[in-house]
């Protein structure tokens, strides 16, 4: 996988637990949270989908990682790659 | 063998935020049990089957409503919790709705979904009160309230704004009639709350009424994993060491779980400790009473009336009004009625008119009128008089609600009337188990849903979130607050 993939994987996700939100413009760099409308609690539904949906386990100390989809993409797409791996 | 059931987290009471918390919690792959007393879902806001045709209890609309891509509301946040698109509620608009003050409503202020027609209307009734009530919606517009906000009376607060008590009861009428468990005053947190979902926000409802809500809730239910036992209350919660260590159910069974909510209400909920065999003087004895004091149970609780008609209200001069609240005394009088019914206020719906979509329309025309009661003389009636009773107050209601609505002759309205039916407090406890019939619950609320047990908590009308959307999101709220939300995700 690669950091793009894991961005668009993100977006997908965000996209089902947030569909009022346009996500046509998200700007990688930023944080989420200052484009978008997302609390801790939509945070948590991501980490959810992401245990849910990919076998990802985001353990709370690492949350801040999720910030920004590049901070997504460098924290998560070694676990995916790790999972692929092993699988 | 041990054949108790252990599940991660008990709900008592299959209510909308009974449902609702079961859904988010299920989602997150919690284990869930649901256990209902009753035999049919939703609670407060349910149903009930009578001559073969089906009467709501509770929603006469719901509130909250925002039109599409509006952000950042309870509706939006609720619809994205529980994963429901917009569309499988189908909410149609109000046409309009007024309060009507005056012994033929002669001061009547219309409100709609755009707030500016109330704004409007204010301004048109009372010039002088213009200023003061836009301070007063603005206040309410960017006030930001938290659990630990002390209480504050709502009539103090709207008095330094209105200086007219018509319009101050005005105000007021509405948001007390759908949702105060308070008597003659509401805490101002909530007086907000319910200025935002009726007034600056607005009214909807299904074609299908509750049971289209109730049938996404149950489906998404059940799709989440979600388990649901339906005829079966919980009769106690045995608890030691200053948690709900077992529920014992109506059947005698036993279950366990690691987290108990409740949203039965606080005094009911409290009820069931209370069996649970407390040594007198124990640190739980000591919890208990201080819960004991703080769950005292309200005393405000309706009558209704519902008429079904072989017509379209509209086809009677009664097209335009979807809710009425009416008033017709020198002030309004938000209290438990030293009569039977209080039939001077009260609220009309008129469920036919909604903007529904082209085409659609119930098949049946529908008046019904709510009014506020007294318990007590409900309670202690024996039956033939309590039918008897009914058949008085029914017509004592509806004439004097007629009196707020365009005149329609009384031998018309008697032939296009094809059934009627009411409700009292005694079958709001016989169905709900609330105590007093207290639809509204206590008039202390659990903001943050504690008990003073570590693993039970409120939700629902107790915890202090009112109408349809409020206690979904209740729900939600309490099963996030105490059961999914990690300790070190903040809010920043």
């Amino acid at each position: 996988m690669t950091k793009d993939d894991c961005k668009k994987l993100v977006l997908d996700i965000i996209a089902d637990i947030a569909p009022d939100e346009d996500l046509s413009n998200v700007k990688p760099d930023v944080r989420l949270r200052d484009q978008l409308q997302l609390d801790s609690m939509d945070f948590l539904d991501i980490v959810m989908e992401l245990r849910k949906r990919n076998g990802i386990e985001v353990p709370e100390a690492d949350y801040g990682h999720l910030a920004s989809l590049d901070s997504c993409a460098d924290y998560l797409t070694p676990k995916f790659n790790a999972l692929a791996a092993k699988g | 063998m041990n054949t108790r059931s252990h599940y991660d987290v008990a709900i008592i009471g299959a209510g909308l935020s009974g449902l609702a918390a079961g859904i988010r919690l299920a989602h997150f792959g919690k284990r869930v049990c649901i256990f209902e007393r009753h035999n049919v879902p939703g609670g407060l806001n349910s149903f009930y089957s009578l001559g073969g045709r089906k009467y709501d209890v509770g929603l006469h609309a719901v509130t909250n409503y925002v039109r599409p891509g509006v952000k950042g509301t309870p509706l939006g946040k609720l619809l994205r919790q529980l994963r429901i698109d917009r569309d499988e509620f189908g909410l149609c608009e109000q046409k309009q709705s007024r309060i009507a003050f005056g012994a033929r409503g002669e001061t009547s202020l219309t409100f709609t979904n755009d707030f500016s027609v109330f704004e409007g209307e204010v301004a048109r009734v009372f010039p002088a009160q213009a200023d003061g009530f836009r301070r007063l919606a603005e206040l309410i517009r960017t006030t930001v309230f938290t659990p630990d906000d002390p209480v504050v009376s709502a009539r103090e607060v709207v008095r330094r704004h209105i200086t007219d008590p018509l319009l101050e009861d005005m105000l007021l009428c509405p948001l007390l009639f759908y949702g105060s468990a308070r008597e003659n005053d509401v805490d101002f947190s909530q007086f907000a709350l319910l200025f935002q979902s009726i007034l600056l926000e607005g009214l909807a409802r299904p074609l299908e009424g509750i049971r289209l809500i109730l049938r996404v809730l149950l489906d998404k239910y059940r799709q989440a994993g979600g388990e649901r036992r339906m005829k079966c209350g919980v009769a106690r919660i045995e608890a030691r060491g200053g948690r709900a260590v077992e529920l014992v159910l109506d059947n005698g069974e036993e279950v366990t779980a690691d987290e108990v909510l409740s949203s039965i209400g606080a005094p009911e909920t409290a009820a069931l400790l209370r069996g649970a065999g407390f040594q007198p003087g124990s640190d739980e004895a000591h919890g208990l009473e201080a819960r004991a004091t703080f769950a005292a149970p309200g005393r405000l609780t309706f009558v209704e009336t519902a008429s079904v008609f072989d017509c379209q209200p509209a086809d009677l001069g009664w097209g335009d009004d979807t809710i009425v609240f009416f008033n017709d005394s020198a002030r309004f009088a938000y209290e438990p009625p030293t009569d039977q019914v209080d039939p001077r206020s009260g609220v009309i719906c008129i469920p036919n008119n909604f903007n529904f979509a082209q085409g659609q329309r119930m098949p049946e025309g529908m008046l019904r009128v709510t009014c506020l009661a007294n318990y007590d003389l409900w309670s202690s009636l024996p039956e033939e008089t309590y039918q008897a009773d009914k058949q008085r107050w029914f017509s004592t209601v509806q004439t004097s609600a007629r009196r707020f609505l365009p005149a329609v002759g009384d031998a018309a309205l008697a032939a296009a009337t094809i059934a009627t039916d009411m409700f009292t407090p005694r079958t709001i406890e016989r169905f709900t188990g609330r105590v007093n019939g207290a639809i509204y619950g206590a008039p202390r609320k659990s903001l943050h849903g504690d008990t003073g047990l570590a693993n039970l908590h409120l939700c629902g009308t107790d915890q202090g979130l009112l109408g349809i959307v409020g206690s979904m999101l209740s729900g939600i709220t309490m099963a996030n607050r105490h059961i999914l939300r990690p300790t070190t995700m903040q809010d920043s």
